[in-house]
Formats: C-alpha cells, sequence, structure tokens
C-alpha cells in the first residue's frame, strides 16, 4: 500500500496541475475561476495550517480555531474604524492574535490538559468556540460589517483574462504567511524546539525545551494564521463580516487539514489550494451543483479521505527502529 | 574526590506504587559510576529522580546545591540524561537532533560541533538522514553525541547497550570511557550487563527493591560472592 501510494500521490497532484493548467490555457472563464478558487484555498489553507499546528503538538483538533480568526478579524475591523490605515492594524492585529491565542492556551487549556485526555482538552476547545464566538456577538453586535481590503478593486489582464487584484493578493499573502512560519520552523532554534516538543515531548524535555511554553507559542502561531485567514476571508466577496464568518471557512480547513494528512503543514497548504480551486471550478462547471451543494461536497471529501488514505496526501510516513 | 552528585533518602514513586525506598550514593567529579541490578530493581526510576522526570522525595545535591524542578531545568545545570531508547528524535535530521542538544546553551556551539564530528566522523555525511532511520548502534552514538552538544557536567545514561550486537556495545562503552578521560565526564551509568559496565567504571551500586544494598569500588564489587553468582553467572 504505502510503496504504490508512494507514486499515486505525486501522481495525483501533477495530474490536477496539468488539468487546472491545461483549463485555464484553454479558456478565460476557467483561468479567472481557478485564480479566484485558488483565492479561497489559501484561506482554508492558512486556517488548516493553523489547525495542522496544534493538532501536530497535542493530536487535539481546536474547534475554536475559526472563531478565534473571527474575533480577530472583528479587532482589525475595530482598528481601521478608528482610523488606523489599513496595514498598520493588519499587523497590530497580528500581534495581538499573537499575545491573545498564546494567553487563551494558557488560561483555558492547560489547567484542562494536565488533569485530562485528550477528549477533555477537544471539549474544552469547544468551551472556546462558544465563549470566543458569543463574545463576538456581545462585542460588536450580530449586524453585517463591511471589512476593507489590502488591496483595490482593480482587474489586471494578461492574455484576455481578468485577474482581480483581490484574488492575487489573497493568494499571496497566504502563501506568504505559510512560507514565513516554514522558515521559524525550519531554520531557528524555537521553531526546532516547537516540532521536538511536538514529536517527543519527554525527549524534549530532557535536552531542555519547556514543552508547554512551547504549546502556548503554538497557539499563538496558530492564531496568528487564523488571523490572516480571517482577514482575508472578511475581504472576500464570498464571507461577510458577521460573528459566524468562519463556520464554512472551518469546514473547508477541516477538510483540507484531513487531505493533507492533519500532520503536515505542507499537505495542508497543497490540499487547501487544491480544494478551493476545484470547489470553485465544480460549482460553476457543474450546472446542478448550487452554492449549497459546496460545504457538503468538502465534508464528504473529508469522510471518504478518512475511509480510504487516513494518512491524506502527506500524512506521516512512521520511521522508526525499534 | 569531591563529590558532583549526592543523593540521601532519595524516595519516588509512580502513582502509589513506590519504586525507590530511599537511595543514597554519590557520583564525584570525573567518575565513572555504575548501577547494577535485577529488573525492576529501581535503576531507571534512580536516574529519573536524578532529572526530574518523576515524582521524588528526599535531599538531592547537585554541584553543592540542591536539585530542584524538572528535567528542564536538570538540563540547563548540566546534567544530560540519555533514557533507555536512547531519545532520539526520529523524526529530526542527525543535525537537528545534534542542535537540539545545544538547546539550553547560550553561547556558540560550534567547537562542540567540532568535536562531536570528530568524535564521530560518519555523523558529518549523515546530517540530513532522518535520524529514525539510523541502526540501533548509529543512533546510540547520536544519543551520545547530543550529549556533549550540551557540555554537561554529569551524563546520565540508560542501557546503552541494550538491543545493540556485542561489537558495537563494546564501542558504546569505549565512548563513554574516553570522554571519561579525555574531558573528565562524570558518568552514571545504568547498564544490564553487569560485566561491561563493572569493567568501565570506577564505583558501583548494588541495589535491589529501590535500595542499596552494595556499595565500593568495581572490582571490589566484581569479586564480591554474591554478585558473582547473581550478575556475573560464575
Amino acid at each position: 500500500m504505502s510503496a504504490y501510494s508512494r507514486f499515486l500521490v505525486p501522481l495525483f497532484l501533477v495530474g490536477c496541475a496539468i488539468f487546472l493548467l491545461i483549463g485555464s490555457l484553454q479558456s478565460a472563464l476557467f483561468a479567472q475561476l481557478t485564480v479566484s478558487g485558488l483565492a479561497n484555498g489559501g484561506i482554508y489553507a492558512s486556517l488548516a495550517v493553523a489547525l495542522v499546528l496544534i493538532y501536530r503538538a497535542t493530536q487535539v483538533i481546536n474547534f475554536a480555531q475559526g472563531a478565534i480568526a473571527t474575533f480577530t478579524t472583528y479587532i482589525a475591523w475595530q482598528l481601521m474604524t478608528w482610523g488606523m490605515s489599513y496595514w498598520a492594524a493588519f499587523f497590530l492585529t497580528l500581534g495581538i492574535a499573537f499575545v491573545g491565542g498564546t494567553l487563551l492556551e494558557l488560561i483555558t487549556i492547560r489547567p484542562v490538559e494536565r488533569r485530562g485526555n485528550i477528549l477533555t482538552v477537544v471539549i474544552a476547545t469547544l468551551g472556546v468556540l462558544i465563549l470566543v464566538e458569543g463574545s463576538v456577538g456581545w462585542i460588536w453586535g450580530a449586524e453585517i460589517r463591511f471589512m476593507p481590503s489590502a488591496f483595490p478593486a482593480r482587474f489586471i489582464h494578461v492574455r484576455g483574462v481578468a485577474f482581480s487584484l483581490q484574488d492575487l493578493g489573497t493568494i499571496g499573502i497566504s502563501v506568504a504567511s505559510v512560507v514565513i512560519l516554514w522558515v521559524l520552523f525550519r531554520f531557528t532554534k524555537v521553531g526546532l524546539a516547537m516540532r521536538a516538543a511536538a514529536f517527543r515531548p519527554e525527549a524534549a524535555r530532557l535536552v531542555g525545551v519547556r514543552v508547554s511554553w512551547m504549546l502556548s507559542l503554538g497557539w499563538g502561531l496558530a492564531a496568528v494564521l487564523g488571523a490572516v485567514a480571517g482577514m482575508m476571508a472578511a475581504a472576500s466577496p464570498s464571507v461577510l463580516l458577521q460573528p459566524n464568518m468562519m463556520d464554512g471557512v472551518l469546514i473547508y480547513a477541516f477538510a483540507a487539514a484531513v487531505l493533507g494528512g492533519l500532520e503536515s503543514p505542507a499537505g495542508a497548504v497543497v490540499a487547501g489550494l487544491l480544494i478551493g480551486a476545484m470547489l470553485n471550478l465544480l460549482g460553476s462547471y457543474v450546472s446542478w451543483v448550487t452554492p449549497q451543494l459546496l460545504l457538503p461536497t468538502a465534508f464528504v471529501l473529508m469522510l471518504v479521505v478518512l475511509l480510504v488514505k487516513p494518512s491524506g496526501l502527506f500524512g506521516r510516513t512512521q520511521v522508526r527502529r525499534v | 574526590m569531591a563529590s558532583l552528585l549526592e543523593l540521601r533518602d532519595v524516595e519516588a514513586r509512580y502513582g502509589p506504587v513506590r519504586a525507590l525506598h530511599g537511595v543514597t550514593l554519590t557520583v564525584g567529579k570525573g567518575e565513572i559510576v555504575a548501577i547494577l541490578g535485577a529488573n525492576g530493581a529501581g535503576k531507571t526510576t534512580t536516574l529519573r529522580a536524578i532529572s526530574g522526570t518523576v515524582k521524588r522525595d528526599g535531599a538531592i545535591e547537585f554541584g553543592g546545591k540542591p536539585l530542584r524542578g524538572g528535567p528542564e531545568s536538570a538540563a540547563r545545570l548540566g546534567i544530560a540524561h540519555v533514557p533507555e531508547g536512547r531519545g532520539t528524535f526520529s523524526e529530526l535530521t542527525v543535525w537537528e537532533n545534534l542542535r537540539l542538544g545545544a538547546y539550553t546553551r547560550r553561547d556558540s556551539s560550534a567547537a562542540d560541533a567540532q568535536r562531536v564530528l570528530a568524535f564521530f566522523p560518519w555523523l558529518e555525511e549523515r546530517r540530513n538522514q532522518q535520524a529514525g532511520t539510523l541502526s540501533g548502534g548509529e543512533q546510540q552514538m547520536l544519543a551520545l553525541g547530543r550529549a556533549m552538544m550540551q557540555r554537561p557536567k554529569l551524563l546520565l545514561v540508560d542501557e546503552p547497550s541494550l538491543g545493540l550486537a556485542p561489537l558495537v556495545a563494546a564501542e558504546c562503552f569505549r565512548n563513554l570511557q574516553v570522554l571519561n578521560e579525555q574531558e573528565g565526564l562524570a558518568v552514571l551509568l545504568v547498564e544490564q550487563n553487569a560485566r561491561s559496565s563493572l569493567a568501565v567504571s570506577h564505583r558501583a551500586y548494588l541495589l535491589e527493591t529501590g535500595r542499596v544494598v552494595l556499595s565500593g569500588n568495581s572490582d571490589e564489587i566484581a569479586s564480591h560472592e554474591g554478585v558473582r553468582r547473581s550478575y556475573l553467572g560464575y
């Protein structure tokens, strides 16, 4: 199974890439839909990587990830309403998200984790979901707000295809944030310690890594990625800034995280982009697939992956000699 | 010899089960000390009590100061613990494993990396290999290399020869001896193979059901009637 899935997975990915490329060269509409789909996919990917970060460290799916993203997006909106420029508000929000995510782990998760098992922690994240989503409604009310975009509402034309700057910018920012995270994990001491703490907490403690701090840090980084996803999503035409705005996005992100293998940030990114592009094409070209059907499709995809190939596309291969 | 590590009446328990019933032992500077005993005698638990990976009571002094806190603090004070199974980060590369060894260091560890590579030259060509794909003996050497990166004052080693071919195990003990002689590294060694561990160590303690029942110079212990019969088998 593993020997032949080693070829199957790259084959599948290359096939998808060729399909998207040829389609885009054939038809302007197809190209536009692919790019706007990839923009959605970038948002799913950011949130999916946030889920993977926490799952990889603690084997816990953080159900509150979407709500935290919504909360931070409201903070960005509030800062801009108070007159701050977009990018100042953007980066200040990322800072607030980092501190907030870290504190949230300290206050709500760590006390439960110490005495409980994984299920207890999952329930605690459900509690955080309710708490955070409720606070959003309580502070900002339920009415729909208008989230400004970082990018002008213009199009650039390449060989007769109109790409919206909004879509291109969303793809760029999502990919950039994931790349920065990758650099952090790959090339810094603290990133190495975070990976060590995630893979082998006991051994990490023996070399002096304070594992519980690394978990808090992981929540902080996940909240930052969620904030990026939230701010991008709220500015996109398909999502409105309201207290439950990330509910749908979270399902797509779950699907992306599962398809990517749950433990692999790279897998989550590829799967997120793929799901975004494919669902956008599916919804536009297949006449009976209405927008209402897209969310269930993502859900079915998630179930199929869990049944057929639970390790996903990029699932961690266990290499260990005993 | 000035003592580096001192345990007085140290107890440890796993939940309701008491594993150590008051262990008293010392490790001097530059000494290799072996802990012998049957399965379940409390050898591993003694090491875990020192590094703080198990709940413990009683007095432990390291370098003249009481030792408190978990393994993170022990690592910062200069205690390197290579646990049973080597504690290798099998998902990370060889080089990343070594870098983690220097995690608590604030100064540059470049010189130590050179030292480790001089000691185990084969690590250089394997530096980007996933550590989990190394053989058991290679992983044991990587674990020693990782401990060296920490520049420890005391090395706790648990069953280094477990699962190794006799020749590889012998090399592993030789490495410990060289480290001890060249760098004055103090070693507390837990090892099933009493013969090898008595051969490399200066002194030894014999544990039975969580207590020290015999202690002395390694050659005296090796010629002790009871030890010979029960642990050396002749």
